[in-house]
């Protein structure tokens, strides 16, 4: 990335070498990602992120008067689209979660009506690493033929991702979410589906997504996807996994009244999603941050300002157990020694929060 | 647990090597608590700055007679986005943490029910109350502080003599908050710093400059801060709309005080006692409202002297100076926030009421405003005027 932020600024569509350059690091790093999610370098548009290519995915596809499937549980940039979407005449289905947070493919097939566009389903949650049934998804868009989108922001880089075993049409990447800059993301497009742009301007991104392309960014998720795929393929999934039920089960041994979100469903290795009684998460959260351990309650937001997590309201939490919920991410550098002290510093803040707000209660 | 503990452990020195506890800053994004930040900063304190999310002021925007915008008010993004940036160039951590719920409840609710009641309530003691001295202090020892700081202006110390935590009158009188403030219990006291004691509002602008902070010539907030405009009956019925709950029709006739009918009015909410304007009556002389009662839906009017009483009850007290009434107390006494202080007398008056007779008749006694004794500079305690 560094030669494209200092030195060589050449823009990608340019006739010149400098330029030249420019879209030869650009195709490249558009066939790592492509070699990441089993598909064609052609089929692959980079965008600013994840919430762009749910965005480009989802008002690409649907048209006042289609039908739209999704779940309660996806994420805002998904939610919020088929929102807008519903405030402009288009029939939207947001469809229930068990209280694992696992949607039932049945409830898709039996959601379906002549006018579907389009089902969108994420991988993984974000907020609690649950997993979506979304190949089961697959075979039934396959059969009703209707467009298949799924959001695999929060599953990239911690599963193996196959465009063609998912048997979708749309795949929604987010690059900081595996290691790339903020900023950066990409949209597996399949070969001959049709998507109205969300930009007016160039040709760029073969009329997909106009706009200068993010060079240093593009570069950078082209890295970050081949960094994945050697991780997958040399056991970081497993490692994760083993130190994130480390984590767990030390916190829930030290820590009553406590437990994991979504923790009987299938998850993504690196996430865990913990609820404890008598205590509000938003204060746990500054207690951990104020001991140099970054946690979120809920789902990060741009104001700073914590709200109730609808992934664990969808899920059936009481209120105040949704916000007594505190989100634990790994990544592949987490070491054994940092998670016995997020153990031990988790457990010591849960008492003294229990503690005082006890007290002061009384 | 014993006041004088936490007394003894105050503000420790600027150079101990041990981890020392933070004081957390109550930070609105206005001027008077960004100045206490940079003060304990400067001062050596470890700091963790908080900004409570009260209120989302978009939500009625835009509703029937409110405001389509509104900026630069208290929970506005402008104004965490200001306290946000002051804690960055002082290099505090800093957090906003989300209370709208419990503000919801403790002040939006009882300020809408009090006004529907025929009463003239204060949000702002409410807030002191439930919110900033105890949420907020709730929170910040949660998070492993003991302390609050805020940027009210008052005093507050611990007199070993009387083993009690004294509220005291601020250095400037003209911003003196004291009266908001008679609701704090020993152990709230105990365990909050008013750095602006000290202070006029000139001074801490004045100190503002001094530490570089760019907010310094920032105006004052004076309306009630969840309220735009200060149009609190548009406020009630735009939340009631939002609630999916009507306005009751509290509607009925305005009297003489001889209980004459002199015309009819749309909902007791309307009216304060000793307000003049929008009574929609003709008369030679001013009249102004002299009471108002729910249960008959009556709004008694009459000419400025009918205002004036002599004494008035208070209840649900809370005594800062001394324990409790024991018998007969002289203090002069404030029935709203900007009223001179009157003498008179406290008599307890059976269980956690009190009854103030005053040496001369005072204007205006409104029920649901406090009624706050003072002893000289001290703050004896305070109730709600029924």
């Amino acid at each position: 990335m560094r030669p494209f932020l200092l030195e060589r600024f050449g823009n990608a569509s340019s006739i010149h070498q400098e330029g030249q350059h420019a879209r030869s690091a650009v195709e490249r790093a558009r066939t790592s990602v492509s070699r990441f999610l089993g598909c064609r370098p052609a089929e692959i548009v980079f965008t600013s992120g994840g919430t762009e290519s749910d965005n480009l995915a989802i008002f690409g596809s649907v048209r006042p008067g289609d039908h739209v499937i999704t779940g309660a549980v996806e994420h805002h940039a998904v939610l919020h689209a088929v929102g807008r979407l519903r405030d402009r005449g288009v029939e939207v289905d947001v469809l229930p979660v068990s209280e694992q947070g696992v949607l039932a493919p049945e409830h898709v097939r039996q959601a379906m009506r002549a006018n579907t566009r389009l089902i969108s389903v994420m991988v993984a949650n974000n907020e609690t690493g649950v997993l979506q049934p979304v190949e089961a998804i697959g075979r039934i868009a396959a059969e009703a033929e209707v467009r298949y989108h799924v959001d695999a922001a929060q599953a990239a880089g911690k599963l193996k991702l196959d465009v063609d075993a998912i048997g979708c049409h749309l795949l929604t990447i987010s690059g900081h979410k595996m290691h790339a800059p903020q900023g950066t993301g990409a949209l597996f497009v399949r070969r001959g589906t049709r998507l109205e742009p969300l930009f007016a301007g160039g040709a760029h991104e073969r009329q997909r997504r106009a706009g200068t392309e993010n060079v240093a960014g593009i570069v950078g998720l082209g890295k970050a996807a081949e960094c994945a795929m050697e991780g997958l393929s040399n056991g970081a999934p497993e490692r994760m996994r083993a130190l994130r039920d480390r984590l767990e089960s030390g916190v829930l041994q030290r820590v009553t009244d406590a437990g994991v979100n979504g923790g009987s469903a299938p998850r993504v290795p690196n996430t865990t999603n913990l609820w404890f009684d008598h205590l509000e998460g938003e204060a746990l959260v500054i207690a951990l941050d104020l001991h140099g351990l970054a946690v979120s309650s809920g789902a990060a937001c741009s104001s700073g300002v914590s709200e109730p997590s609808h992934v664990l309201e969808a899920m059936g939490l009481s209120n105040e157990r949704a916000r007594g919920s505190l989100r634990l991410s790994l990544h592949r550098h987490t070491t054994e020694v940092e998670i016995d002290q997020a153990i031990e510093l988790v457990s010591s803040r849960v008492a003294r929060l229990r503690e005082v707000s006890t007290v002061m209660a009384r | 647990m014993n006041p004088a503990m936490i007394h003894s452990t105050t503000v420790p020195s600027t150079t101990g090597k041990e981890e020392r506890t933070p004081i957390a800053v109550a930070m609105s994004g206005g001027v008077d608590s960004s100045a206490v930040a940079a003060m304990l900063k400067a001062e050596g304190h470890v700091l963790v700055g908080l900004t409570m999310q009260l209120w989302n002021q978009r939500r009625l925007a835009g509703q029937d007679g409110m405001p389509e915008q509104v900026q630069g008010r208290c929970c506005s993004i402008d104004d965490v986005y200001d306290a946000r940036r002051v804690a960055e160039m002082l290099e505090i951590p800093y957090y906003v943490v989300n209370h709208q719920e419990r503000f919801e409840r403790d002040v939006i609710r009882p300020f809408v029910d009090e006004y529907l009641a025929g009463r003239t309530p204060i949000p702002c003691s409410l807030c002191n109350n439930h919110l900033k001295f105890d949420q907020l202090l709730l929170t910040a020892r949660q998070i492993g502080a003991e302390r609050i700081a805020t940027g009210h202006y008052a005093r507050n110390e611990y007199d070993p003599a009387r083993k009690r935590w004294i509220l005291k009158r601020p250095a400037d009188a003209s911003k003196d908050q004291t009266y908001f403030l008679f609701g704090l219990t020993q152990e709230q006291l105990a365990r909050t710093l008013f750095p602006l004691g000290g202070f006029t509002k000139p001074e801490v602008r004045e100190l503002a400059h001094g530490y570089g902070l760019a907010l310094a010539n920032k105006p004052d907030s004076q309306e009630i801060c969840f309220i735009p405009g200060g149009d609190y009956k548009r406020f009630i019925d735009a939340y009631l709309d939002e609630q999916g709950e009507a306005v009751p029709d509290t509607a009925g006739e305005l009297v003489s005080v001889g209980g004459q009918r002199q015309g009819t009015h749309d909902g007791v909410h309307n009216f304060t006692v000793g307000q003049r304007k929008g009574l929609g009556l003709a008369s030679p002389s001013p009249l102004y409202v002299i009471a108002i009662d729910r249960d008959s839906k009556q709004v008694t009017v009459g000419a400025e002297q009918e205002l004036m009483r002599r004494s008035l009850r208070a209840r649900t007290l809370n005594w800062i100076s001394i324990a409790g009434l024991a018998g007969e107390m002289r203090a002069q006494v404030k029935i709203r926030h900007r009223h001179e202080p009157a003498w008179a007398t406290l008599r307890p008056a059976g269980a956690d009421e009190v009854e103030v007779c005053f040496d001369e008749p005072v204007r205006a006694v409104t029920p649901g405003q406090a009624a706050v004794f003072y002893s000289g500079d001290e703050v004896v305690g305070g109730g709600w005027i029924v």
